[in-house]
């Protein structure tokens, strides 16, 4: 709390400065909401790099995604923007560049080959009309599943490599008294679940039609029902107190050897780590399906339109910065994401990363997230169909699936 | 104008009637000048905009087209719209009614001139200093079936003890009452002691010399006199019922599913998270017409039709 009051007095004492006109060189004021202990440490990367670069960073953290970007949208809004800002790859500030409040970085996109050394997905979801409109920072695998290698173990089972499989062994590890599945029960976290299991088992196309061209069709597919049916039954793998739960807490299962398998962007990773727990050793890391497609996303910084200059000189320096080799390698081993340059050696990373980046080499195995594909109206409404399902174990696959078309009706 | 009316003392200074008038009101009307242009402008043009927006199909940016009640015919085929509005019907009328049956017997008890009535009162009024973020957790904690109450009773030796009402889709809004309740009470209680401390002493007297019995002047003499207390405590409360929100947020995040949505989160989600404005300032607005449709037959019977005695 106190750092939270620290934070902002902090941003408002900047925010007065800043306006006041006592413009110094090269700084830069970086709106974002990496506020939790690994994030504000990879965060620092950047603010440590760019201040070796001759530049000051005025760190500006904002508690909460959603409140971040309200108030940095409403700063551009009013003219007064932030030097730089987060946002998550995918449609966030899509009117941010029809509205051209954001500038373009197409000129050092084509200098430093970005289109080359970046999967297409993330260049296809940073590019409008043809431009860069955002630096990507990171490569966040979204469906990873990570389980207690010392639960596999005492049961004598193996760690799933389908679905079908999954729910064959929770129920063995049921039978053992072990939460077969530890879930964070928020609608945000279920339906981050029920994403693995379609792109796990209906496979990247299905997972693109329902997120991306969100036509009814898919869901007439018989594959589609089966899917559905199969994260039906996934309901009875995890405990009585997940409803509500915290995603940290979940991971906190895993963690202590009380439950099994735990879905989750490889940011769960930092709660491993902060446990002291070594990926490969205590837990483990895998992608559930018959082929592993890895849904990804991430981060990225956009650069307000201005007029300024001196702004537009450290806008230049801030990209620079964000995609120098060494700054992507120390920002990701912290975040727990991976450097959005394939091009960058991560031997040094955890045995995770290496997987996550040995999976996307094949760009066969890149899915684009749904932040990237759905707006967030679409996601949304799939997001409140998706709870309703889950929590309602009486209710039919048919019913849910008639809750998505109408879902895919309403958002266009 | 309300303001024109306010009448400072009068001031011993020359000119006319009139003049002086003017002289004593036009400081009362400048003091009070910011004030109202701040309901005008803040309050009334806000709402008139938020309206206005919900006949457009705005996303993250506000955009001024006109997309007629296309908002509102979405809005009512929204599955979580309707729980939302069933569920704040639940809410209001429970906590409204529990509030002011337990903060009433709470008040008649403290009035029983207990030993140790600071420390009842204190104890009864602590949890409305807490804000609904640490109501809402605490109870999540305390009723969450693996962490709290259940497993307390269980690991005491009762297995079969279940309450789960929390992750219940059916119970789990009931739940969210008793954290209502919990938080509500106590101030109830404080307003309606201190009404109960007014009712004239002789009153008790008499009705103690023609041997009615206590629970009978309650409910026929002491009721009644309690009319404005209760009023009070009932605009008090209608206002925590409409902006339901943190509560919801700490304790349930609307969830078993959706049991738990409320109208606020349903208009905040939609205009801060899902890029939808029209959406949500179509609920924003049924929210206020609920609200005014409500109001507007108390206020028409309080200040309007009793012109004549109104100051």
């Amino acid at each position: 709390m106190s750092m939270k009051t620290r934070v902002s007095a902090y941003t408002l004492s900047i925010a007065l400065i800043w306006s006041s006109g006592a413009l110094a060189q090269q700084k830069a004021e970086v709106l974002h909401w990496w506020t939790s202990a690994g994030e504000s440490a990879s965060v620092k990367v950047f603010a440590e790099q760019f201040t070796k670069a001759g530049g000051s960073w005025v760190d500006n953290a904002i508690a909460g995604g959603a409140n971040a970007r309200t108030a940095g949208i409403n700063r551009m809004v009013g003219g007064n923007p932030p030097t730089m800002m987060q946002f998550n790859t995918g449609k966030q500030f899509d009117e941010l560049v029809s509205n051209a409040l954001v500038r373009d970085v197409d000129a050092q996109a084509k200098t430093g080959k970005w289109r080359e050394i970046m999967p297409k997905p993330i260049v296809d979801a940073t590019v409008r009309e043809g431009k860069f409109f955002a630096v990507p920072v990171n490569i966040h695998g979204q469906n990873w599943m990570f389980y207690n290698t010392k639960v596999f173990a005492d049961a004598g089972i193996e760690p799933p490599k389908t679905f079908p499989e999954l729910v064959a062994s929770g129920e063995k590890l049921k039978a053992k008294g072990i939460i077969p599945l530890a879930l964070g029960g928020q609608p945000t976290w279920e339906h981050n679940l029920f994403r693995a299991v379609v792109v796990g088992h209906g496979g990247a196309d299905m997972f693109r039609q329902l997120y991306g061209t969100r036509k009814p069709d898919v869901l007439k597919n018989p594959k589609f029902k089966e899917t559905v049916e199969l994260f039906g039954k996934m309901r009875g793998l995890v405990d009585p107190g997940s409803p509500g739960r915290n995603w940290n807490d979940a991971t906190a299962l895993v963690i202590t050897n009380k439950a099994a398998m735990h879905f989750n962007g490889d940011w769960a990773k930092g709660e491993f780590i902060a446990a002291g727990q070594t990926a490969g050793k205590e837990y483990g890391c895998t992608v559930v399906g018959q082929e592993p497609k890895l849904v990804i996303g991430g981060d990225v910084f956009v650069f307000p339109a201005t007029k300024d200059k001196t702004a537009l000189a450290t806008q230049d320096k801030l990209v620079e910065v964000l995609l120098d080799p060494t700054s992507q390698l120390e920002f990701n081993k912290k975040k727990g994401s991976i450097p959005v340059r394939m091009d960058v050696d991560v031997s040094s990373m955890d045995v995770c990363a290496q997987k996550s980046h040995a999976i996307l080499k094949d760009p066969a195995n890149q899915v684009e997230s749904m932040e990237i594909l759905s707006p967030p109206n679409f996601s949304g409404a799939m997001q409140d169909a998706v709870t309703q399902y889950w929590n309602n174990p009486s209710m039919s696959a048919d019913a849910f699936i008639e809750k998505i078309t109408s879902a895919m009706r309403d958002a266009g | 104008m309300d303001t024109i009316s306010i009448r400072a003392p009068s001031m011993p200074s020359g000119g006319t009637k009139t003049q002086r008038r003017v002289k004593t009101r036009l400081p009362a009307a400048i003091a009070l000048l910011p004030t109202a242009l701040i309901v005008l402008v803040v309050y009334i043009g806000c709402m008139l905009w938020t309206v206005r927006l919900s006949f457009t199909s705005s996303t993250l940016l506000p955009k001024l087209d006109w997309v007629g009640l296309a908002q509102y015919s979405r809005l009512f085929a929204n599955d979580r719209f309707l729980t939302s509005a069933s569920n704040i019907i639940i809410f209001g009328t429970l906590f409204i009614s529990g509030c002011l049956i337990i903060g009433f017997l709470l008040a008649v008890f403290i009035d029983q001139n207990v030993r140790g009535e600071g420390l009842f009162r204190t104890i009864f009024l602590y949890p409305y200093a807490m804000s609904f973020v640490v109501t809402g957790v605490a109870w999540q904690w305390f009723l969450n079936p693996a962490l709290g109450l259940q497993k307390l009773v269980r690991d005491m030796g009762f297995e079969s003890f279940t309450f789960d009402w929390l992750v219940n889709q059916r119970m789990a809004i009931y739940t969210i009452v008793i954290a209502g309740l919990w938080h509500g009470a106590g101030l109830t209680m404080a307003i309606l002691l201190a009404g109960l401390r007014g009712v004239d002493k002789d009153l008790w007297k008499a009705a103690r010399v023609d041997g009615i019995p206590t629970w009978r002047v309650y409910t026929s003499v002491v009721l009644p006199l309690l009319r404005p207390m209760i009023v009070t405590a009932v605009v008090l409360l209608t206002t925590g019922v409409v902006k339901l929100y943190d509560l919801v947020v700490a304790m349930t995040l609307g969830g078993p599913g959706i049991a738990t949505e409320v109208p606020a989160k349903f208009v905040m989600d939609h205009l801060f998270e899902r890029n939808n404005i029209g959406l949500g300032t179509a609920a924003a607005t049924i929210m206020l017409i609920t609200v005014v449709s409500i109001l507007a037959p108390w206020v028409y019977v309080r200040y309007v039709r009793p012109q004549g005695r109104h100051a």
